[in-house]
């Protein structure tokens, strides 16, 4: 998406602008920086509506993973495939939902993805390939392979980017998907966003080997560890991936190295970590402030610039709180709808 | 602008909490995301963290306060710069009610009214049509290929079905016929080629999944459950997933109690599922070329027994039998026995002893589980005022059971008996041959059963 989109922008401009590296152009990064901080400050409107009591059920913010999303959703094209856990909402927002559905779905109302009927944890777009938004844990790996199997089946060149946790990895069936994924060479990139913790275990006490990209190493799926605080990092890793499993060589894993900065879900008051660790990371790996770091330090925009995104994405966000509010509940006809088509 | 700082919902259940510390006092400023407070809920002592930059201008509940309602304003942010003394607005926006329709303006719908569903219309066989003598096995094979070769999007996978030829020999020839890429034989790992099968189905391709019996779709039963059955719900109907589960269900012979379960009230149980059990041939090969076209996950429940049975299958070009209707097999006048599956074979065979004693039962072939034909059931009933249920399942929570309740509120009038329902036995099934024996549904039990309903000597 953002790949796309900025190339558009560079050709209208009048003067190229310097590139930051050799595979970023300022203006994606510019992008990047404006799409992580939609997501941002989204889950940070989310969660102050669920204190109003306007969103309820689980939620579950995606605060800290944002590179993750929005460096891999650069090297999509389209016709790709997406699927992820309940921890949605960047999902949605980096490969192109409206911030105003996915908010007033999360407040149960008509207007949202799933007109109320899914909430937080179950949104699905087919204009952009968003397929869920899935509660069990580990269920959306064969799904994703699911998805690659039906472009292997067609024909086509698309892949299914499947996101998992490093809590997933350790459910059974994500090792009948990799058995059979790399079996039938399937075209998915399965990204594991190990954020440390699964709920509230940390990773060293449930699962037995610390390298989670190894994990395919049994299956023949290559797989590397990547920086998944650096937004840089991830294109680059993600583009491999992507090669690989366009080309035809089947699956690829990705185990992004990353940190939610909130609780499991808003229910969780985060007692298995100390607040020195989540300071720690905020201040020394926070993605975003790394994106800030490289425009400013790189003379790639000034605070102003930056300051006026931050502005328009306040808006953004502000606009979607209100339209979510707005909006009507489902009508009470709707409890029977969409159950059978 | 001054905003308040409500007390926060903390967790799915939170209605009120203690305030349990202030961590910041009046004049602090503070960033999005410092911890302003830690409050007590019923489970646990949370933070709290500021959601917006600014500075803290009045804390309105001091800290140890006990019972604070959720919403209620907590203390005022100001922005930078402004007054201390500044006031929020008159009712912050954000914390206005959800917009509902008034109740009056839309009656509330009790939970019961479901939509009053619409049977579907009975097959059409035109007058003339000749027809061939076919096994089970037969009719399914060709259901299966007649649609493939209708549309490329339709494939058969699971353990066994290419190379082998089905472990049953119902994909006898599919192998052969529409290559590897369209029959595709599985590992032994039915979590993971089920969720696989799911997701192609949510791409629009329209699986059929070959369980090589029911008993081993129970590892798969969350991506049967939570993933093809509630997702069109889920997505507010954008998504569907066309997709057909099919495999020999039910007691085989001598095959024990993990290889011997009927599962037919189990799936029956499940909103957004379609769930069929033929018994005739005819049945299997029109209801199986219907799961494949229907947009929906269809369960559809064969039976090892039935796969050699021979019927008469109607020679037409495109065969098909709606899901949703059932069947009259035979007529009769004073009593109604309903069954399906495997269970038509004792309600048959007992029908025909019957009429040797002079009891006329009518007997109905539910052949569609969910969605139910209620109708075909209920005019039976109030026809013959007495009926029998049979089904090779267990008894709690039974189809039967299930049926009971429905003729009870629907025809109670109507019933001249209690309603019987004749299953399997609330064990595991033996191995013994004996204690099998015992276990299964018998036709002597459902004839006995029948003379209970009529109050016919030798009844119950």
């Amino acid at each position: 998406m953002a790949a796309r989109k900025t190339s558009g922008n560079k050709a209208a401009r009048k003067q190229p602008a310097p590139d930051v590296s050799p595979n970023i152009s300022r203006d994606e990064l510019i992008e990047f920086y404006r799409q992580m901080l939609l997501i941002r400050r989204f889950e940070e409107k989310a969660g102050q509506l669920y204190g109003m009591g306007v969103i309820g059920g689980f939620c579950h913010l995606y605060i800290g993973q944002e590179a993750v999303v929005v460096g891999l959703e650069a090297t999509a094209k389209d016709g790709d495939q997406r699927v992820t856990s309940y921890r949605d909402h960047g999902h949605m927002l980096a490969c192109g939902m409206d911030p105003k559905g996915v908010m007033a779905e999360l407040a149960g109302r008509e207007t949202g993805y799933s007109r109320g009927k899914g909430g937080s944890m179950h949104m699905f777009s087919k204009e952009k390939n968003f397929y869920g938004g899935h509660g069990i844990v580990a269920a959306q790996v064969p799904i994703g392979a699911g998805l690659a199997f039906a472009d292997k089946y067609r024909g086509n060149d698309n892949v299914s980017f499947t996101y998992f946790g490093d809590g997933a990895a350790n459910q059974g069936q994500v090792y009948e998907t990799f058995n059979m994924a790399s079996l039938w060479k399937l075209p998915v990139i399965f990204v594991i966003e190990n954020n440390k913790y699964a709920m509230g275990t940390a990773m060293q006490r449930s699962t037995s080997t610390p390298d989670i990209y190894h994990r395919g190493n049994a299956f023949g799926i290559p797989g590397e560890a990547v920086d998944g605080m650096d937004v840089l990092a991830v294109k680059e890793a993600g583009e491999k991936a992507v090669a690989h499993c366009r080309a035809g060589n089947g699956p690829y894993i990705l185990e992004m190295q990353t940190y939610r900065y909130r609780g499991h879900s808003m229910s969780d008051p985060a007692k298995y970590r100390s607040r020195e660790e989540v300071q720690k990371v905020r201040e020394e790996k926070d993605p975003i402030d790394h994106v800030r770091d490289l425009l400013i330090g790189g003379k790639h925009a000034s605070e102003d610039e930056l300051k006026a995104i931050d502005k328009e994405i306040k808006a953004t966000v502000n606009e979607a709180a209100k339209f979510a509010q707005s909006s009507p509940e489902p009508q009470e006809a709707e409890l029977w709808t969409d159950v059978i088509a | 602008m001054a905003t308040n700082i409500l007390m926060p919902a903390l967790s799915p259940t939170m209605e009120e909490g203690t305030l349990a510390k202030w961590l910041v006092k009046e004049g602090d400023s503070v960033s999005s995301g410092d911890i302003i407070a830690e409050i007590e809920t019923d489970k646990a002592t949370m933070e709290f963290e500021a959601v917006d930059d600014g500075v803290i201008g009045r804390i309105l509940v001091p800290e140890g306060t006990e019972g604070v309602k959720v919403n209620t304003p907590i203390a005022v942010l100001l922005e930078e710069g402004e007054e201390a003394g500044s006031t929020p607005d008159a009712a912050p926006e954000a914390a206005e009610a959800p917009a509902t329709v008034p109740a009056d303006a839309t009656p509330t719908v009790p939970a019961s009214a479901a939509p009053e569903a619409t049977v579907p219309p009975m097959e059409e066989i035109p007058a003339g049509t000749s027809s061939k003598t076919q096994t089970v096995r037969e009719a399914l094979r060709d259901a299966m290929a007649e649609e493939m070769r209708a549309s490329d999007d339709v494939f058969l996978m699971g353990e066994e079905v290419a190379q082998y030829q089905g472990a049953y020999k119902v994909s006898q020839g599919l192998l052969d016929e529409f290559g590897e890429r369209r029959v595709i034989d599985t590992p032994i790992t039915e979590h993971g080629f089920t969720g696989i099968a799911v997701g192609a189905a949510f791409a629009g391709l329209r699986p059929i999944v070959e369980f090589m019996t029911f008993n081993f779709a129970m590892q798969a039963m969350d991506q049967i459950i939570n993933s093809a059955a509630k997702t069109r719900y889920m997505s507010g109907g954008q998504m569907n997933c066309p997709i057909v589960f099919r495999g020999p269900n039910g007691a085989a012979a001598r095959v024990a109690a993990q290889h011997s379960q009927d599962y037919a009230a189990w799936y029956a149980h499940v909103p957004g599922l379609k769930v069929v059990q033929p018994y005739s041939a005819a049945d299997a090969k029109g209801l199986l070329k219907s799961a494949i076209r229907d947009p929906n996950p269809v369960i559809f429940l064969e039976n090892e027994i039935l796969y050699g049975r021979s019927f008469e299958v109607p020679e037409l070009d495109d065969f098909t039998v709606p899901i949703g209707r059932a069947r009259i097999w035979r007529e009769g006048s004073d009593v109604t026995i309903v069954s399906f599956g495997i269970g038509m074979t004792h309600a048959l065979e007992a029908a025909e002893e019957l009429a040797g004693e002079g009891i006329s039962a009518e007997v109905i072939d539910l052949r569609s589980l969910r969605p139910i034909d209620y109708d075909t059931v209920l005019a039976s009933v109030r026809k013959t005022n007495r009926c029998v249920t049979v089904e090779e399942g267990w008894p709690v929570a039974s189809i039967g059971n299930h049926l009971s309740a429905t003729i009870m509120q629907q025809a109670f009038d109507w019933l001249d008996a209690p309603v019987i329902n004749v299953t399997g036995k609330d064990v595991p099934m033996p191995y013994a041959a004996n204690l099998e024996k015992l276990a299964l549904v018998t036709t002597a039990e459902v004839i006995e059963a029948v003379k209970s309903v009529t109050y016919r000597a030798g009844g119950l």
